[in-house]
């Protein structure tokens, strides 16, 4: 493992294998009655969220809670220079009081870079999103969703996604859940296609490990998993498209769409849904979609990289994998 | 005032010359020269030029003096081997009146390191609405003959058309900075194959191009002169090739930074890489390259834009666009130009001098280095090889993106009328 995670794309399939299979054992410890490890108790992670998102917040913060470490949310709303104080100063407020990991969330695409690699700080930094760049721990609890759901809970331990065939679809031009994922799931053997208005392609999408189609009726028979992004609405004002009903009817997923889907195809979503624009409630609510469930693995996976790059050299579970079954 | 003996110095590039300078010009350029009570350079093979001329410099004076004044600019200037700049409109208050451009011209030569001539803002505070009282700048003790809304694009058609007719009656010419707003806004670089993996807003050739392309049709539909502001793609080099074969009055510019530097270097998020317009790709570079070889593009302008560290110390987005040239030009355009066979150093004395004091209608600049020329020279040792070292500029701000990069060539000694602005690389 590196000493930060700032973009999928940094992780080889055997480092991404093994955060997922770390994430295995985390996760059952979610199952057990007291769901806390001993395994970063002393160390400090700081929650810096220069963006709302209280759902990626509270995962970290349940996931560092889980490792015994202690959290600090630092809420830094709005731009940091309009708050008047830079990065800079931030991060040298933090090293100050002694972080060893600083899980960032920016609306400035590169910010987690900039915070890793000028020396502002010397602990281990994780992207939780910046701009439309990368959101890197989505990608990974992404593809611990898929590799259980495709490959089993069991048997997917040491496995890859070799072969499946992942399809995205939506606002990919502003998407750093999709980069991300293009990203982690090319290096974990996946055939990857996007699907979306050509208007949220973004340009240069030529030279990504991925297809890339405006079809979704033609891509779905074809898919093991559908990931849906969230599309906004103010997208329309931009003239991305012209209007909701007309990205629904083209771009969404309703009940007769996923009948087209293979049987055993799974349907992604990041949150929070639109209900109504790109996911209907039929499609959200059925079995077949996934979204509940990749906010529980959302902790494990996040537990996983934090114990790994905290440098978690003790197995972190001391129980024998045999002993639970299921 | 003293007499000065240059001895053995490549005039242009040529064969090795003496020149005797005498008060504020050359008095004599020949083999053998001799003057007693003269003080003698030993040049010794390097390149001597006539002192270079920046038709796009941002000296920041009045309203940012943090990044830049007028003073430490025009020492960056000399040291860079310049012997006059232009200095943008976009200060604060903006040059959009005879006020503020005439302040400038009187800081420019109280400063005595080098000719300062302002730039007058086409539109009232740069806004783009409503033309400044163009001739009144004209009329000033400035003399301003370049107008220029440079970090914003004069979009309007009918404005910008009036504006290039209007300047007809006086000889002036409007400098364009091409770049559609609609297209650019929220743009962070260049857009295509880094911008969608790094995910900063792209700003598109095509934003830069179209205006150029409409900006030459106006200018041949009312007869008038248009140049344009750092080109930087090869799609705008084929726009002005073909305007330039219709016989249309353009000029146009490259900066020393596209001519040698990608939007590659934006993988690192290092905001010293942000620049307006953005740099774009290694296609584009060599498409730049050719056309300034060519004569598509006229000149090499630095569009030196100094920024305090704090604006460069942050996030990409939160960044400040602009690098600092003056103290670099030469030397990129050594390396890019004259060692990759494209210039020879004429050929760099044409395009760093001669056209741009042209364009600019600049007396007493961008002269022959022959006998009773005003003595504006710049002695150049192009064998020098050293690493940037952004501690050593004169300028007061150090957003470099050539920090620890060598670069080939070293102004040794810069003359403005006949007195030392540079001595062995260092201000006199």
């Amino acid at each position: 493992m590196k000493r930060h995670l700032i973009s999928a794309a940094d992780l080889t399939r055997d480092d991404a294998v093994l955060i997922l299979d770390t994430a295995e054992e985390m996760a059952r410890v979610a199952d057990r009655p007291i769901k806390k490890l001993p395994t970063l108790r002393g160390r400090t992670v700081v929650n810096l969220f220069f963006e709302d998102s209280t759902r990626t917040r509270i995962s970290f913060e349940a996931a560092a809670k889980r490792l015994s470490a202690d959290v600090i949310n630092f809420s830094a709303k709005g731009s940091s220079v309009s708050k008047g104080e830079s990065l800079k100063d931030t991060a040298l407020t933090l090293e100050a009081m002694g972080a060893d990991a600083v899980v960032i969330r920016h609306h400035a695409s590169g910010a987690p870079y900039r915070l890793a690699n000028s020396g502002w700080i010397d602990g281990a930094v994780v992207n939780a999103g910046d701009g439309t760049h990368e959101h890197p721990t989505q990608a990974l609890l992404d593809a611990f969703t898929m590799r259980r759901r495709l490959v089993g809970r069991d048997a997917g331990i040491g496995q890859d996604l070799s072969g499946r065939r992942i399809t995205i679809v939506g606002d990919v031009l502003h998407s750093r859940v999709a980069r991300s994922n293009v990203h982690l799931l090319t290096t974990l053997g996946a055939e990857v296609t996007l699907v979306a208005p050509p208007t949220l392609v973004p340009v240069g999408v030529e030279n990504w490990p991925c297809e890339v189609s405006y079809d979704l009726d033609a891509v779905l028979p074809k898919s093991d998993a559908v990931m849906m992004l969230r599309v906004q609405r103010e997208r329309m004002n931009a003239a991305f498209f012209p209007t909701e009903r007309e990205y629904s009817r083209r771009y969404g997923l309703d009940g007769d769409r996923m009948a087209k889907m293979p049987e055993h195809a799974v349907v992604m979503h990041p949150g929070p849904m639109n209900r109504g624009m790109e996911i209907t409630a039929e499609v959200a609510d059925s079995d077949r979609c996934t979204a509940v469930e990749q906010v529980a693995n959302g902790v494990s996976t996040r537990m996983a990289v934090l114990y790994l790059l905290l440098g978690g050299s003790e197995p972190a579970v001391t129980t024998a994998r045999t002993e639970e079954n299921n | 005032m003293s007499k000065i003996l240059i001895r053995g110095a490549k005039v242009l590039g040529g064969e090795p010359q003496d020149v005797l300078i005498d008060g504020e010009t050359i008095a004599e350029v020949g083999t053998g020269l001799s003057a007693e009570d003269a003080q003698v350079i030993e040049a010794d093979g390097k390149i001597l030029l006539p002192g270079l001329v920046d038709l796009h410099t941002h000296l920041r004076e009045p309203g940012r003096e943090d990044s830049e004044t007028v003073l430490t600019g025009t020492r960056a200037a000399a040291s860079g081997g310049y012997t006059a700049v232009f200095a943008m409109a976009n200060t604060f208050p903006v040059a959009d009146t005879a006020g503020v451009v005439e302040q400038v011209w009187r800081l420019g030569k109280e400063s005595g390191y080098c000719d300062v001539q302002p730039i007058g803002a086409v539109t009232v505070g740069l806004e783009g609405k409503q033309l400044s009282e163009l001739g009144a700048m004209h009329d000033s003790a400035a003399g301003v003959t370049v107008f220029s809304d440079d970090g914003k694009c004069v979009d309007d058609a009918v404005i910008m058309r009036r504006a290039l007719e209007y300047v007809k009656a006086f000889g002036g010419v409007v400098a364009q900075h091409a770049q559609e707003p609609r297209l650019t806004e929220g743009a962070q670089m260049n857009e295509g194959i880094v911008s969608a993996e790094l995910g900063l807003g792209g700003w598109p050739a095509v934003a830069e191009e179209s205006i150029i392309a409409r900006d030459v049709l106006l200018a041949e539909h009312v007869g008038s002169r248009v140049h344009i502001c750092h080109l930087s793609t090869a799609g705008s080099v084929e726009i002005v090739r073909w305007a330039k074969s219709r016989g249309i009055d353009v000029t146009a510019e490259v900066t020393p930074h596209h001519l040698l530097l990608t939007d590659e270097l934006v993988r690192s998020y290092n905001p010293v890489y942000k620049v307006n317009p953005p740099l774009r790709t290694e296609r584009d570079v060599l498409a730049l390259r050719e056309a300034l070889a060519d004569g598509t593009i006229d000149i090499v302008a630095t569009d030196h834009a100094p920024h305090p560290h704090e604006d460069k110390d942050c996030e990409w987005a939160a960044a400040a666009m602009g690098m600092v040239g003056l103290e670099t030009a030469l030397s990129v355009v050594q390396q890019t130009m004259v060692e990759t066979g494209l210039l020879d150093w004429a050929g760099v004395a044409e395009r760093m001098s001669f056209k741009p004091a042209r364009i600019g209608s600049l007396d007493g600049h961008g002269r022959p280095i022959a006998a009773g020329e005003p003595a504006n020279l710049t002695l150049v040792d192009s064998a020098y090889r050293g690493v940037v070292d952004p501690a050593g500029f004169a300028s007061r701000s150090r957003n470099t993106p050539y920090e620890g990069r060598e670069l080939p060539g070293r102004v040794t000694h810069t003359f403005l009328r006949g007195r030392a602005t540079v001595v062995d690389g260092n201000l006199a």
